[in-house]
């Protein structure tokens, strides 16, 4: 039971881990873990990330910019679960996000991104002597939630696009140790910018722009106990399509943004407190293309309560993965 | 969980893929708003264009153009072979050859400009010694290859290949009312006119005319690109013989044409001096210290590692519409100095916008930024020209000269603004006060007077001209351009004013030119 709801916090922060690292690249918000809360419950709560830095890659030309300096992108976030069934989900969240540069002339870009809203359906389980497997259908949907521009990167706020996820995930533990793989694939719809005509490797006489479809996948392993998650993590983010950013070029909305990243996660729960979460974690940029080498902390609190009286966090039994 | 459960589960989760990837079939391609411009029809022929005054020749008849063959000639009648040839089998990309360039040669070839413009618009990586390696013309495929094609280098460009189009195709008229030779479609009735009709002489062709002069100037102008350029006039030609719009051979001495007209500029445009704009570091050095001797606050560059100032010499180029002692007469009296109350005033304007962007501002600002990897602010003012041309069905010698005029004055207006620019030498707002945050990149360039402000008033002033019954239209988005330098924190107030002012007298010149050529302003 108790590990269930450790590993459900974590799941918010994999969610907005997913965001921070998505401010540069991509405004995705993806489940790719292996958790679920009950129904009738609700875990909520603010998430902070702060991500930044100072070398990127023009193209696969990795180089630093005297003119930007570090660039630094906060967010604060508030994140709410629903449990419709125990096995659908819902999620919503909503950013605040900040970005600076430390050199240069460029101004500081701030505002309320995006609202996701994502489903997660956990399709299939099977329980065995060695271990559970459990399947996972998620569907996340994206949408700006102010007129944010998104044609002034590094510095912008998001891609400013409708986007939409579909993903699977796996999830297999044995006693206190599991992994869970996942696959997405994200559609973005096209954005209309400030200008009539942009250069790609050509020039376009619009103010539309076509923006790269992305994939994702991710994976995940480590501790999962009642009170304590600690987990390694890779992912690997690929935009199917895009152009690179030339030499000594401006970046822009349709590159191709690509990044492979690692970290880890550490969730803990009170014991005196039950409901309570802290987390926190890291996530780095080992390679990348057309993106920053962000380094990424993030740290958050939750809260989950029943909204049947009867069935408090200490006694619904069916918390267990 | 039971077998049924999972089947349903599995087709559940089937439905949602297929429901989203029917969701990412709502992206949709982008159209370009240039690939959807109207086959050229002109509403007049401008048969008289051959009496128009030219820019730099002075005499049609200097050129070569040899009579055309008879049309009962074995040559003529194997030229009309060839198109019924293309005719009976045309393909679809050839088919889109023609809807392309029938929109029309001079549009067409401008577009082209304005994409190499942008393509080559990225200022240098530097050194690993923090110095910037200049482009060099004798060696255009190093890095960085040539050219960088910024504001100045661009608008020349653009005046450059407007004006040899615009005297080819004087010369071309020349000929073509001396040999009056009719169209195929009208010698031969079983070829097919895939352009609107025309009673335009066809000998030689107007469209090889402008093919030969843009692509001899822009071997000069982009040597990285001609292998590209040269692809785009092949294509041309195909367009004019397969359409039955010309013969082979009129395609080829109009082209041969276009090569000598260009060949008369591309000789100006070697000794006018724009090949020694970039100066020298001792130049840049003596800049700084002659603005500091006046007691002067220099420019000093915001970029790291410091960049050189862009073509400090550009002030020194030869002008097209008057002559360089004009320049220096054109240049207005000095800005506010640096320690003055007005300057602190100005100053402290930008700081209140800068502090105070909003999404408006940041639109506006992000719509005439003409910034790096764009066709720059001339170039934009050629895309304005372009999209309201299109309407006015006019022959391809009027395209031609409209062009030039407009492009003539952008050309004239950078240079005077550059002439001062280094007069003066004076500071960025960010450098003055480095709480000032833009809302777009800060050009590597002195503060007065605004580029944009005089590129987009020159060009203003043109386009009202020559569209009177556009009313306010171009001098409103002037106004906005000059206002979006103010509100993105890149300029002050007296920048713009003074820059608008010295842009608009600069148009002037183009508009008596215009008023004096004999072409009028046509329909």
């Amino acid at each position: 039971m108790m590990k269930q709801l450790l590993a459900h916090s974590y799941k918010c922060i994999a969610i907005v881990a997913i965001l921070c690292v998505s401010i540069q690249h991509a405004s995705a918000q993806m489940e790719n873990d292996g958790i679920m809360i009950p129904k009738n419950y609700i875990c909520a709560g603010p998430m902070f990330g702060t991500s930044s830095w100072t070398s990127y890659w023009e193209g696969t030309y990795k180089r630093t910019n005297g003119n930007i300096g570090k660039v630094t992108t906060n967010m604060y976030s508030f994140m709410a679960t629903y449990g419709i069934t125990n096995d659908l989900i819902v999620t919503a969240g909503v950013p605040y996000i900040t970005s600076t540069a430390s050199a240069g002339t460029l101004h500081e870009q701030k505002g309320i991104q995006d609202l996701s809203l994502n489903l997660k359906w956990r399709a299939y389980r099977l329980k065995t002597n060695m271990g559970t497997l459990s399947l996972f259908a998620s569907l996340t949907g994206s949408i700006p939630l102010t007129d944010y521009e998104a044609d002034f990167l590094p510095l912008a706020l998001g891609s400013h696009s409708k986007n939409f996820t579909a993903r699977g995930v796996v999830d297999y533990n044995y006693g206190k140790v599991f992994f869970t793989g996942s696959g997405a694939y994200m559609t973005r719809s096209n954005i209309t910018i400030d200008r009539n005509s942009y250069y790609t490797t050509e020039l376009i006489y619009s103010n539309q722009v076509k923006l790269p479809n992305m994939s994702d996948y991710n994976f995940r392993a480590g501790y999962r106990s009642k009170y304590l998650i600690v987990e390694g993590i890779a992912d690997i983010m690929t935009s199917l399509g895009g152009f690179d950013i030339r030499k000594n070029d401006m970046p822009f909305p349709s590159n191709r943004m690509n990044m492979t990243s690692v970290g880890g996660n550490i969730r803990y729960r009170l014991k005196s407190f039950y409901g309570l979460e802290f987390s926190a974690g890291d996530e780095y940029v080992v390679k990348g293309r057309n993106v920053g080498q962000s380094n990424m902390i993030h740290g958050g609190l939750t809260y989950i309560f029943g909204l049947t009286k009867q069935k408090t966090v200490q006694d619904k039994d069916s918390f267990k993965n | 969980m039971t077998m049924k459960k999972l089947i349903q589960n599995i087709t559940a989760v089937l439905s949602i893929t297929v429901i989203a990837s029917s969701l990412s079939s709502c992206k949709k391609d982008i159209v370009s708003r240039v690939d959807q411009y109207p086959t050229l029809a002109p509403a007049s022929l401008d048969l008289t264009a051959d009496t128009w005054k030219p820019v730099l020749i002075t005499d049609p008849t200097v050129f070569t153009v040899a009579a055309p063959v008879a049309t009962t000639s074995p040559a003529y009648v194997a030229d009309l072979n060839e198109i019924k040839g293309y005719q009976r089998s045309l393909t679809d990309d050839q088919r889109a050859i023609i809807k392309y360039w029938s929109a029309g040669a001079v549009l067409r070839w401008n577009e082209i400009m304005r994409d190499l413009v942008a393509k080559h618009n990225i200022p240098p990586y530097q050194n690993p010694d923090g110095t910037y390696p200049p482009p060099s013309s004798t060696n255009p495929f190093a890095y960085p290859q040539f050219p960088f094609s910024n504001p100045p280098y661009a608008a020349r460009a653009y005046a450059y290949v407007s004006a040899a189009e615009y005297d080819a195709l004087i010369a071309a008229y020349h000929f073509k009312n001396q040999y009056n030779r009719a169209a195929p479609y009208k010698i031969d009735t079983t070829i097919k006119a895939l352009i609107p009709k025309s009673d335009l002489p066809s000998y030689p062709s107007e469209d090889a005319v402008v093919s030969g002069a843009a692509v001899e100037m822009m071997k000069l102008l982009f040597p990285t690109e001609i292998a590209y350029i040269e692809q785009k006039a092949e294509e041309q030609k195909l367009y004019r013989i397969m359409s039955g719009a010309n013969t082979r051979s009129e395609w080829n001495a109009g082209e041969s044409l276009g090569i000598q007209v260009a060949d008369v500029f591309t000789a100006r445009a070697r000794g006018d001096k724009a090949g020694k704009a970039i100066g020298t570091s001792a130049y840049w050095a003596q800049l700084q210290t002659q603005t500091a001797a006046k007691g002067e606050t220099p420019w000093i560059s915001l970029e790291s590692p410091k960049r050189p100032p862009m073509l400090p010499l550009f002030g020194k180029v030869s002008p097209f519409l008057f002559d360089t002692l004009t320049v220096v007469a054109l240049r207005p009296g000095p800005p506010h100095l640096t320690g003055s109350a007005e300057f602190a005033v100005d100053q402290k304007e930008v700081l209140y916008y800068s502090q105070h962007a909003t999404r408006e501002n940041e639109a506006l600002v992000a719509f005439w930024a003409d910034g790096v990897a764009t066709y720059t602010p001339a170039g934009h003012w050629n895309a304005i020209a372009a999209d309201e041309f299109v309407k006015q069905h006019y022959s391809e010698v009027r395209w031609a000269r409209n062009f030039a005029l407009l492009n003539m004055a952008e050309m004239d207006a950078a240079i005077v603004c550059w002439d001062t620019k280094y007069a003066y030498f004076n500071p960025r707002p960010s450098q003055v006060n480095s709480v000032v945050k833009t809302l777009t990149g800060v050009p590597n360039f002195p503060s007065y007077t605004s580029g944009h402000s005089n590129f987009s008033s020159a060009a203003a002033t043109v386009l009202t001209y020559l569209l009177p019954d556009r009313g306010t239209k171009f001098t409103d988005m002037a106004q906005q351009a000059s206002l979006s330098r103010l509100v993105g924190g890149i300029h002050t107030r007296q920048d713009i004013e003074v820059g608008q002012a010295t842009g608009k007298s600069v148009g002037q010149y183009a508009v008596q030119r215009g008023q004096a050529d004999g072409a009028g302003i046509g329909n």
